[in-house]
């Protein structure tokens, strides 16, 4: 039997049992759809198609829609594609590393992070797709095929390519991770279901039915699913930041950059699935299994990826000046000083201030404070990348080539595309999928639960 | 009697009351069938005397054809194919190849190992699967004996030796 130390919080609150569990995360599939979600999905369908018509603008006239010039060649594009990327970090390492880690907490907000990350790295591809400027010649011409003129290949020295192996390779092993945890539930959902439902579950549940045996080779996969996800999402922004690491730009090249990339990113997704699940538990009455204790462990990994994020803005600082090459100086302090300055000042209050918030316990169990500092978080992290890049870049070599960069309409109209993009698929999800992984929750319920603690 | 069509089912509530019975019934002589459950027991495969699962030989095997392939492509494209000189950089940069390498062998042991599960599971979207009851997917165990399995037995001793085990239902099931 399993033994649960008495000073862990309980799991999963209420004193739900086993059936409870399976009721309370299927109604919301089996149900009529709120009003409430209604709103919700149409708001985000209706920021989509505005969203599109900036998308359809680019794709037609070409990325001269947007505010790039010959001296500032990446900008809000690249700073949304690295903003989305972070976002889907969460996902995996909740579900992958917390897993080896056997840390228990994961299995009710496991379902959701996966769900986020799989849409946000979807809005993320999107951007260095459209900026190839001919999406439907880019989507290929990243690929190793031989083409038209012989075989001239991909250039496997360059890190923009190693991000395609990279950005593809997360997207697909999250996908498939996060659909073999979904084949249980959709069988619980099957078994519920009559009519056309029961149709549509059982297809997707491919024809699960509980075995010992299958449910072995289950745990087998996950584990080993998780070994292989865990480095994968390291390497994920690792590589990202190898396409800036790797350059000659001062302010770009710098080793700190994979560890801090990384730690950003796991600290903008734990905000986005904050935002997310405060939602989610609020709206589906999941309060019993997200709980307080959930969202106070997941403002802790805040307050440490911040935490590392800051030491790392910090010892960038400390290098440039170390290390004595002018332009590294001149970098970094036009960065804290330079016509950019609200965009740097606003990055270090949003991520290294901020969060420090969450070592008073009162702040980090309180959902109105977790749930802005979240949106105040995603907003820091957002301005990180854009300073990264564009402070990098808008200094060229040559003070003739200097120059600013102003956002047209095309570029905020693509980004909300994204958003309602991202906010289309994760109210879709939220409705036809369970957004909790329900044999999971049940798998911890006995030595975890409320109940089990009396 | 016709094998694996009619059987005998235990229901059990509790997952450390079923890897108890599991014990109990095998030592007095019942082969079970299989036992169902909403959520992984652990312990429940040594319980019932499987092997371990050997999808991680299959994961290392696929992973080790990911990495070999992905080096392969990149050397026999950029050294052999179509060398270039690009930053100085030896045709073979085998540094560079790393990156792309790793996502390949993550790729390759992450599809195959869960392509192997899928068919030795039968998991597929057109499976019918053969349901023993309802209530696995939601919050009981179900120990499934096949009676034609058992014929030493008699069916009441089995039913008897299920509810000592602490079964609250022992029901029949037949398939076609």
């Amino acid at each position: 039997m399993q033994v649960t130390s008495s000073v862990r919080q309980p799991l999963v609150t209420g004193g739900k049992t086993y059936h409870d569990v399976t009721h309370d995360v299927s109604r919301q599939v089996e149900g009529k759809p709120t009003m409430a979600w209604f709103l919700a999905f149409l708001t985000a369908v209706g920021v989509l198609v505005l969203g599109s018509i900036a998308l359809i603008a680019t794709l037609w006239e070409g990325i001269g829609m947007w505010g790039l010039n010959k001296t500032i060649g990446w900008a809000w594009d690249i700073t949304n594609f690295v903003w989305w990327v972070g976002i889907g970090h969460a996902g995996t390492l909740i579900s992958a590393v917390l897993l080896l880690f056997r840390q228990k907490w994961r299995t009710s907000i496991n379902r959701a992070a996966e769900a986020m990350t799989i849409f946000a790295v979807i809005c993320a591809a999107m951007f260095p797709v459209i900026h190839m400027g001919r999406p439907w010649l880019g989507a290929y011409w990243a690929l190793p095929l031989p083409n038209t003129f012989g075989s001239l290949w991909v250039n496997f020295n360059s890190p923009l390519l190693w991000d395609v192996f990279a950005i593809s390779t997360y997207f697909s092993v999250s996908l498939v991770f996060w659909y073999i945890g979904l084949i249980p539930d959709f069988a619980t959902i099957r078994d519920r279901a009559t009519g056309l439902r029961k149709k549509i579950y059982g297809a997707l549940s491919f024809g699960w039915d509980g075995a010992a045996k299958t449910w072995m080779r289950y745990e087998s996969v996950s584990l080993i699913l998780a070994g292989l996800a865990t480095p994968l999402v390291l390497s994920v922004h690792t590589i990202v930041s190898f396409d800036f690491a790797t350059s000659v730009i001062p302010g770009w090249h710098t080793t700190i950059f994979p560890p801090y990339f990384v730690a950003g990113a796991i600290f903008s997704g734990f905000a986005m699935v904050l935002t997310l699940m405060i939602i989610t538990r609020k709206v589906f009455k999941l309060e019993d299994y997200i709980t307080m204790g959930h969202i106070e462990l997941m403002n802790i990994v805040i307050i440490i990826t911040g935490s590392i994020v800051g030491i790392a803005y910090i010892t960038e600082f400390f290098i440039a000046w170390y290390s004595g090459v002018e332009a590294e100086q001149y970098a970094f302090i036009n960065r804290a000083t330079g016509p950019y300055w609200w965009a740097y000042w606003s990055m270090m209050t949003c991520n290294v201030i901020s969060p420090q918030l969450f070592w008073i316990k009162k702040i980090r169990t309180s959902i109105a404070a977790t749930f802005i500092l979240s949106l105040v978080v995603n907003t820091g992290m957002w301005f990180e990348r854009f300073v990264i890049i564009v402070t990098s870049l808008h200094r060229d070599f040559l003070p003739s080539s200097w120059a600013m960069f102003y956002p047209t309409w095309a570029d905020v109209g693509v980004y909300l595309f994204t958003f309602g993009l991202f906010f289309t698929l994760f109210f879709l999800f939220a409705k036809f999928f369970p957004v909790i992984n329900m044999a999971e929750v049940k798998s911890v319920l006995k030595s975890s639960s409320e109940k089990a603690a009396k | 009697m016709e094998r694996d069509t009619h059987f005998i089912l235990g229901v059990y509530e509790d997952e450390d009351v079923l890897l108890h019975a599991v014990k109990d019934v095998r030592t007095s002589g019942v082969k079970i069938h299989e036992v169902y459950s909403p959520y992984p027991v652990h312990g429940l495969e040594h319980a019932l005397g499987y092997k371990r699962s050997r999808l991680p030989i299959a994961a290392f095997l696929f992973g080790l054809l990911g990495t070999t392939l992905a080096l392969t492509m990149q050397l026999y494209m950029m050294k052999f194919d179509w060398p270039m000189i690009i930053g100085g950089k030896d045709f073979a940069a085998i540094p560079d190849f790393i990156p792309v390498s790793f996502e390949l062998t993550v790729l390759l042991a992450a599809f195959g190992m869960v392509g192997v599960f899928m068919i030795s599971s039968d998991l597929k979207p057109w499976a019918q699967p053969r349901i023993f009851d309802l209530r696995i997917t939601d919050d009981k165990h179900v120990m499934a004996i096949d009676i034609a399995n058992n014929s030493t037995l008699e069916v009441e001793k089995i039913k008897e030796i299920l509810k000592s085990s602490g079964a609250t239902e022992v029901n029949n099931k037949s398939f076609e």
